[in-house]
């Protein structure tokens, strides 16, 4: 028992008292307590244990550096995993639990573990389990990986919003500097939006207990609140910055308590400045991770925030002026400090919680160990929006160097960690004036760590990467910074080495005999602290997480009892009955299929003829006014990219009918090539997919029930591929013969507002011919029985229009198409080409299955269907050469079955189109 | 998420917009004998510049293509075009 509460002081409300427990025992701290400062109150010393050793370990930081206590936090039936003690706040009936501990952080079973860190230095992982099998200890490794543990329960409303906002500029950070400059700016009529992380604004002012500007820090604080305020300044506390992304875009977590999903900031800012302190730095020495070293600003930090001393005999072990402004603060505290320099060693921290120090040959009894080894800026938000560092040799520190775009530092983060210095830089750079030159430089020393030492020195504490394992990463030529951080896992725990990198740089660097610029730092990457993925979740979920695209006639379907299912973004009817049953129906009778989402893009202008000519494969420049055609369109690589047909309505007027799933893409296709190589005044392109629905009749009753639709066309005048105009209630239609069903088909195209009416009398008309709907399942059956294929289904990345059978336009079309000369490359005339094929055989094909020959793939099985008109199996497959091997065996390969099948054409039904023209 | 200018709609953000390719490259004259390497250099051979660039994009809510310059280095912006050769 060594740290507690002092007798007044903190910006904790004494007057609340909370309780909770930590690992089973109780406690109780106040409101405004994090769950670390009230543990320290209540004098508790082991708050976690490392990741590997699972050595014992107090706190080192008081706020997001600290990367020791991990805890499991449960309230009210509610657990979250992984909470950092530190920045916890804490809550009445809080259970907290150690995280890689069991049963509890001062007694934990596999503490023995750090005896036989002598087997398991950097490395050791990718040494030892590679052999002979890694599969042999992955389960226990898997085990024993990871920190909090998951409950598997959903947190009920755990949804972040998601703020889209911009501002002039965006401070990041509430201290003395952010203050000042979001201060300045407001008043200069800025949009300003101040944010910090910590519930309160102040930053480093209240630990540091000295005026501000002839003002106590506090009065000081609210002064410059209310005039921010005043001047229209926003101001967001409990809100970090996790990272700058590009052209000024800035990501804030906005903190809303315990079990409450973060609000996501996306903010524009049209400057930033990055008001973002500095960090306390560790300093490297034998068994510098007992539980009693703590840093020197956290150990302040808990003292002003909290109201609690981090111990009753302190060492102060440090290189620089900070810790004799300390001192009288810790006094007065009542605790018994003594100072000593870090320049002179070495020092050893005694016992397994702390004891005594011994330094320079002296023996000091302490509690508690507190370390200064300097500062290090804060500089992450700077390096996610590209700005360069600078080593500054006086303050031996990284700063911020080459400024990104419309982004400043100021303060302690830039390296000023003057007071009055911070101020005045920091409104200078609000208001676009020169920064003065800061008055009271600063010396700190660069501190080396003793590399020719023993003893375990700690540079992470939470990874337990140690001088030694650095050592070996050095000595092994993983000597790269980057390779150093993978290699040993330094900087890869939780906390992403805010207090460990700049130690590790430090030793690799003397082992290198480098300085430390010249040895670099790793990547900042965001987010700077951990976020819950939740974050940028938001809203984004179930149906909003990719929206489907919805019939016109979804009530319709809904009524007639239809399976609804996603097909390419749209929601359509899968089946109304039973496939099999619906298909037996169309093709004895009619079959009516809502086919609204087929494309239907128009075309237009006197280059439109021109225009599509080139789009597609096949000859348009020949198709006549009313007639239609079956294409392909190609990319420049001669790739099939679309199929579909073509209706001409007038000499200058198209119907561009693509695939269903493939409309917006082939809109974008036509558009590219519209803008960019063809005039755009002579052609034009309107997608009207979304404002015509189409309704399909298809079967041997289908010009029955057109007939009867009184439409004004006549069914016994309509050849296969034409298309005649139409009414039905007063409103214009098209009717198209066409067929993807292998029978005769008529397509009904009429304004949407039509649709729900005309389906009810096709409907009716159809039940009484012994027809009626049927859904997508069943086409699909229907189209593989004729042999038509699904692009991207039936075809793959390489399928030429060729590979299909269509070959003709390839040897005799003479206009410029897209894609025209990869149809004649070496790959487009291989002989071995993979092609469309049906395959025969006595059981149902597994749909993805290859064809082998021997051990080799030469084919994969497309569609394989049961056709219910044939009564036997039917697929479809892509087979090397294919087209000249009808009639061959061939041997199907799935999951170590192998299956007979013969090579066919790919029409079952009806090859010669007797029922397809009827 | 960076945002680029539309000539036609202004700035907005690119999740909008459509690479479409470099600027500046011609589709060969396919009428006439195009050898191997000159149509895998027009399908392949991109310049990749580190730095300036102009490319074509497109802006999907308003299906119009344009030119845009950019850094391919920091990101920045340098500017739009419209892509048709007679633009005011």
């Amino acid at each position: 028992m060594s740290s507690f509460r002092t007798t007044s002081g903190g910006l904790i409300d004494r007057s609340k008292p909370l309780a909770f427990t930590f690992d089973g025992r109780s406690y109780s701290g106040f409101q405004g307590d994090t769950l670390a400062s009230a543990l320290l109150a209540n004098g508790v010393r082991v708050l976690g244990r490392s990741f590997k050793y699972h050595r014992p370990r107090g706190v080192w930081g008081a706020w997001f550096d600290d990367p020791n206590a991990i805890f499991d936090v449960t309230l009210n039936g509610v657990t979250i995993p992984n909470c950092p003690a530190t920045t916890t706040p804490l809550i009445d009936g809080m259970q907290a639990r150690a995280v890689n501990a069991f049963p509890s952080a001062k007694h934990d079973i596999k503490g023995l573990l750090d005896r036989f860190h002598a087997l398991m230095p950097a490395g050791f992982y990718y040494k030892t389990f590679i052999w002979p099998n890694w599969h042999l200890f992955e389960g226990m490794i898997r085990n024993m990986a990871g920190l909090g543990r998951l409950d598997g329960e959903l947190i009920k409303g755990y949804q972040s919003a998601q703020h889209h906002d911009r501002c002039d500029l965006l401070v990041v950070g509430g201290g003395g500097a952010g203050l000042a400059a979001a201060r300045a700016a407001a008043e200069a009529g800025q949009n300003v939006l101040l944010i910090d992380d910590h519930p309160e604004l102040g930053g480093g002012l209240f630990r540091r207990a000295l005026p501000v500007e002839g003002q106590a820090p506090a009065d000081w604080i609210t002064d410059q609140q209310s005039a921010i305020l005043a001047a229209g300044g926003r101001i967001l506390t409990n809100t970090t910055a996790f990272g700058v992304f590009d052209h000024n875009m800035v990501g804030l977590a906005q903190d809303h308590g315990f079990a409450i999903a973060p609000s996501l900031w996306r903010i524009r800012a049209r400057r930033i400045l990055m008001a973002t302190g500095a960090l306390e730095r560790p300093i490297t020495f034998a068994n510098n991770d007992r539980p009693g070293v703590m840093g020197l600003d956290g150990a302040l930090e808990y003292l002003a925030r909290y109201g609690v001393a981090a111990g009753r005999e302190i060492a102060l072990l440090s290189n620089n002026g900070f810790a004799n402004t300390a001192r009288p603060l810790l006094e007065n505290a009542g605790c018994k400090v003594q100072l000593l320099d870090a320049r002179q060693g070495p020092t050893t921290a005694r016992g397994k919680i702390l004891r005594a120090v011994d330094h320079n040959g002296q023996r000091i009894p302490s509690d508690t160990l507190l370390v200064s080894g300097g500062r290090t800026p804060v500089v992450h938000l700077w390096r996610h929006a590209g700005g360069k560092l600078d080593w500054d040799e006086t303050i031996s520190a990284f700063v911020p160097g080459k400024a990104p775009q419309n982004m400043n530092a100021a303060g302690a983060a830039n390296g000023t960690y003057d007071l009055n210095d911070a101020l005045h830089e920091a409104r200078a750079l609000a208001l676009g004036t020169p920064a003065p030159a800061p008055k009271t430089p600063m010396q700190i020393p660069l501190l080396q760590p003793d590399t020719d030492s023993k003893a375990r020195q700690w540079i992470d504490l939470q990874h337990d990467v140690t001088l030694k394992d650095i050592k070996l990463a050095a000595r092994e030529n993983y000597a790269s910074v980057e390779h150093l951080k993978r290699y040993t896992t330094l900087g890869m725990a939780s906390d992403q080495g805010k207090t460990a990198n700049m130690a590790g740089l430090a030793a690799m660097a003397q082992l290198q005999g480098q300085s430390i610029p010249e040895t670099g730092t790793t990547t900042f990457r965001p987010p700077f602290v951990p976020v819950p993925l939740e974050l940028y979740h938001g809203a984004r979920r179930g149906q909003l997480f990719n929206p489907l695209k919805r019939l016109p006639l979804e009530n319709h379907h809904r009524n007639a009892g239809a399976a609804l299912g996603e097909y390419g973004g749209w929601l359509r009817p899968s089946w109304y009955t039973d496939t099999s049953a619906e298909i037996r129906m169309a093709r004895a009778s009619v079959g009516l299929l809502d086919a609204s989402p087929l494309g239907k893009i128009e075309v237009m202008g006197p280059d439109a003829e021109k225009f599509l000519n080139f789009i597609y494969y096949n000859t348009i420049a020949t198709l006549k006014p009313g007639h239609i055609r079956y294409g392909f369109m190609l990319t420049e690589g001669g790739i099939v990219f679309d199929d579909g047909v073509v209706a001409r309505l007038d000499r200058n007027r198209f119907v561009v009918s693509c695939s269903s799933s493939h409309v917006a893409a082939v809109a974008a296709h036509l558009e590219s090539w519209r803008q960019d190589g063809h005039d755009p005044d002579r052609v034009f392109i309107h997608d009207t997919t979304a404002n015509w629905a189409t309704i399909t009749l298809t079967g041997p009753k289908a010009p029955t029930v057109i007939q009867a639709l009184e439409l004004g066309v006549n069914p016994a005048n309509f050849p296969h591929m034409t298309w005649q105009a139409g009414r039905f209630n007063n409103t214009p239609l098209r009717v198209s013969r066409v067929s993807f069903t292998g029978d005769a088909s008529f397509e009904i195209t009429l304004p949407v507002t039509q649709a729900g009416a005309f389906w009810g009398a096709a409907h009716t008309l159809a039940q009484q011919q012994g027809g009626g709907p049927i859904g997508i399942e069943a086409v699909s059956v229907m189209r593989a029985e004729k042999g038509f294929i699904i692009i991207g289904k039936d075809t793959d990345g390489e399928t030429m229009p060729h590979d299909l059978g269509f070959a003709i336009p390839r040897l005799k079309k003479t206009a410029a198409f897209v894609g025209d000369r990869s149809l004649h490359s070496d790959t487009a005339n291989r002989p071995d080409r993979r092609q469309l094929v049906g395959l025969s055989s006595n059981t149902l094909l597994p749909t993805g299955a290859h064809l082998v020959a021997g051990k080799r793939s030469i084919g994969t099985v497309t569609s394989s269907y049961h056709s219910p008109t044939l009564n036997q199996p039917i697929a479809l497959a892509l087979l090397d050469n294919g087209a000249a091997r009808h009639g061959e065996n061939v041997t199907v390969w799935h999951m170590d079955s192998e299956t007979p099948a013969t090579v066919t054409a790919p029409c079952f039904l009806d090859p010669l189109g007797d029922r397809l023209h009827a | 998420m960076q945002q680029f200018p539309c000539p036609f709609c202004g700035l907005r953000d690119e999740r909008e917009f459509h690479f479409a390719g470099e600027a500046g490259k011609t589709r060969p004259d396919t009428t006439k004998q195009i050898s191997a390497q000159d149509w895998a250099a027009y399908l392949y051979n991109h310049q990749n510049p580190k730095g300036e660039t102009r490319e074509v994009w497109i802006h999907t809510p308003c299906a119009e293509a344009f030119i845009l310059k950019r850094d391919t280095l920091t990101m920045a912006v340098l500017g739009s075009e419209q892509l048709r050769k007679d633009a005011p």
